[in-house]
């Protein structure tokens, strides 16, 4: 389902990468051997109970955390959206994406055009001047999504970052991404816990274990975009990884 | 929707893997894609004004100023009825506890000579001397102390103890150190606003949610950048209230010094409440420390309180109708 003329560029190698916190007898295995390809352009979900390192994935492939063992490669910028906007609220909505663009290194004069340019993009423009309190969630969500872009990416990971919306927002949210994650040439890696969203955006949806965290099965969506959360494939297909991510889930009742 | 055109469709790719759908099923697919584009823009144009139109306008101009001022002013008046009804109930003699009356006229009495301008200017200037240089090394301390661990477990109590500790036990040091002079003031004044100023700036960077400076290093800021600028600008409300409880010790330890280390010909508003005592002059003693209130209270609300309240405005800290 990828859709560009660098298809099969992997954007994203992952090796047996292993990540143990502390030692001894409380020592805890995050990640237990995970091995991943994904895709330059791929946009790829990661689904799974909790326990299963879905956050320490993100933060390696961010650099804010280093593997214990393995090795992780990220072709390019890579960022991370969380399930908060993580808007700075002493600055307008125009001044945070500015603040990307200035560490990114961008002239100071360049930026204010270029911050409204990227509001534009996610259909905020004429609101840079904005306090981030005084959008909705929803809108905060794009702003960051356009904090993202200032940042010049070329992989975005995303944990949970619809989750605290409602619907109707959550489902606009999804149609804006897909059109954007097309029009930029993204490689995407998000990671939810409603398993529709996943089979309503994602290339691929890969199925981690929990408590260690391990790839348990991938899924290729094989499904006609623009997709709808309620159509029957996309149920029908997030029925069948819910019965295996439940059936995950019950191997722990005697953990 | 200029990008519409030469954007590669996830829809063209899928249909030109089926042999036999050509030219005109793409087509389709891309009108009726941006037949979508338009709705779906629509749809979030329209969720946005909802969501927008809802946050409820502030007063605004004099009506704002009116509602933030009668309740002071209700509170003054009750304050001076009890004053009045003490000095009424008979329970001291009216040259030990005048009435209010009798304080104002005072207070116009020395407004008219210009001893109380005189004094207030003098007192006042040493407060901004001393408060600033205050401000001064409470962030040069408090700035690195908040950053570096090991700077933190050596001198952060010791911080504290020194916030806690009576500015007037000061004063026999200073004096030994600098004799009766301006710098034995300011000294005692600066040591007693600067531990809490310090204290603000690091208890500002310790509140700071550990999401904003997660997001600060995602978007490449480390170090110097991220103390700049994420933790900085994330630690004004904790220091703006650091910056106010330094300026109520520097107030104090003002009028302490004034009252211990009078200088010639300075005739401060420590020194016009020393004088008052000397001559039991009640009446010149309560105007003198009406001044002391009200300029602790003008400095408090004019200049931290609308400190403070701008940046709760800005973080959205103060609850709107939303």
């Amino acid at each position: 389902m990828s859709q560009t003329s660098t298809v099969g560029v992997p954007a994203i190698e992952l090796k047996q990468v292993h990540k143990t916190y502390g030692s001894g007898d409380g020592q805890m295995v995050a990640l237990d051997g995970v091995s991943l390809s994904i895709k330059q352009g791929e946009f790829l979900c990661l689904v799974g109970a909790s326990g299963c390192g879905k956050s320490t994935l993100l933060n390696m492939l961010v650099g804010l955390d280093q593997p214990s063992a393995g090795v992780v490669q990220v072709q390019g910028r890579s960022t991370l959206m969380f399930q908060e906007s993580a808007l700075f609220p002493w600055l307008t909505v125009g001044s945070n994406i500015g603040l990307a663009l200035k560490l990114r290194g961008i002239p100071r004069r360049e930026r204010a055009a270029k911050a409204n340019e990227l509001l534009r993009m996610v259909q905020l423009e004429g609101l840079a001047n904005k306090r981030p309190h005084e959008l909705s969630g929803g809108m905060r969500q794009r702003v960051a999504i356009a904090r993202a872009f200032a940042q010049d990416v070329d992989v975005l990971c995303m944990d949970e970052p619809f989750g605290a919306l409602d619907a109707m927002t959550r489902d606009l949210l999804h149609d804006e991404l897909e059109r954007l994650w097309i029009e930029r040439n993204l490689t995407v890696v998000f990671v939810t816990h409603n398993v529709r969203e996943a089979v309503r955006l994602a290339d691929r949806v890969v199925l981690l274990s929990s408590r260690p965290g391990k790839v348990l099965d991938t899924f290729e969506v094989d499904i006609d975009r623009p997709r709808r959360m309620d159509s029957p494939q996309v149920s029908s297909l997030a029925a069948t990884i819910t019965d295996r991510l439940r059936q995950e889930v019950r191997r722990h009742v005697n953990d | 929707m200029s990008t519409t055109d030469d954007r590669p469709s996830p829809g063209q790719s899928g249909l030109a893997g089926e042999s036999g759908l050509e030219a005109a099923p793409i087509e389709a697919a891309t009108i009726e894609q941006v037949d979508s584009q338009i709705t779906l823009d629509q749809n979030i144009a329209g969720l946005d004004a909802l969501d927008l139109a809802a946050t409820s306008p502030r007063l605004r101009g004099a009506r704002r100023a009116w509602s933030a001022l009668w309740p002071k002013l209700a509170a003054f008046g009750l304050a001076l009825g009890i004053w009045q009804l003490l000095v009424w109930s008979g329970w001291k003699p009216t040259y030990v506890l005048p009435p209010p009356a009798d304080v104002f006229a005072e207070l116009w009495r020395l407004a008219a000579n210009g001893s109380l301008q005189a004094g207030v200017s003098i007192t006042l200037r040493r407060a901004a001397v001393g408060f600033s240089i205050a401000i001064v090394l409470g962030v040069l301390i408090g700035a690195p102390v908040s950053q570096i661990k090991g700077l933190r477990t050596a001198v952060g109590s010791m911080i504290t103890g020194l916030q806690t500790m009576p500015s007037i036990a000061w004063f026999p040091l200073a004096i030994l150190l600098f004799r009766i002079s301006e710098a034995a003031i300011l000294f005692v004044v600066v040591i007693g606003a600067a531990p809490a100023i310090a204290n603000g700036l690091i208890a500002g960077a310790d509140n700071i949610p550990p999401i904003l400076r997660r997001a600060g290093r995602v978007l490449g800021a480390s170090g110097p950048a991220l103390y700049r600028d994420v933790i900085l600008p994330g630690s004004m409300p904790s220091f703006v209230a650091g910056l106010k409880q330094g300026w109520a010790f520097a107030w104090r330890s003002l009028m302490a010094g004034e009252l211990l280390v009078i200088i010639a010909n300075k005739a401060s508003i420590g020194v016009q409440l020393q004088i008052a005592r000397d001559l039991n002059d009640a009446t010149a003693l309560v105007a003198t420390m009406v001044v002391i209130f009200v300029i602790g209270v003008l400095v408090d609300s004019l200049i931290f309180g609308t400190l403070e309240r701008s940046i709760r405005r800005r973080w959205g800290l103060i609850e709107t109708a939303r």
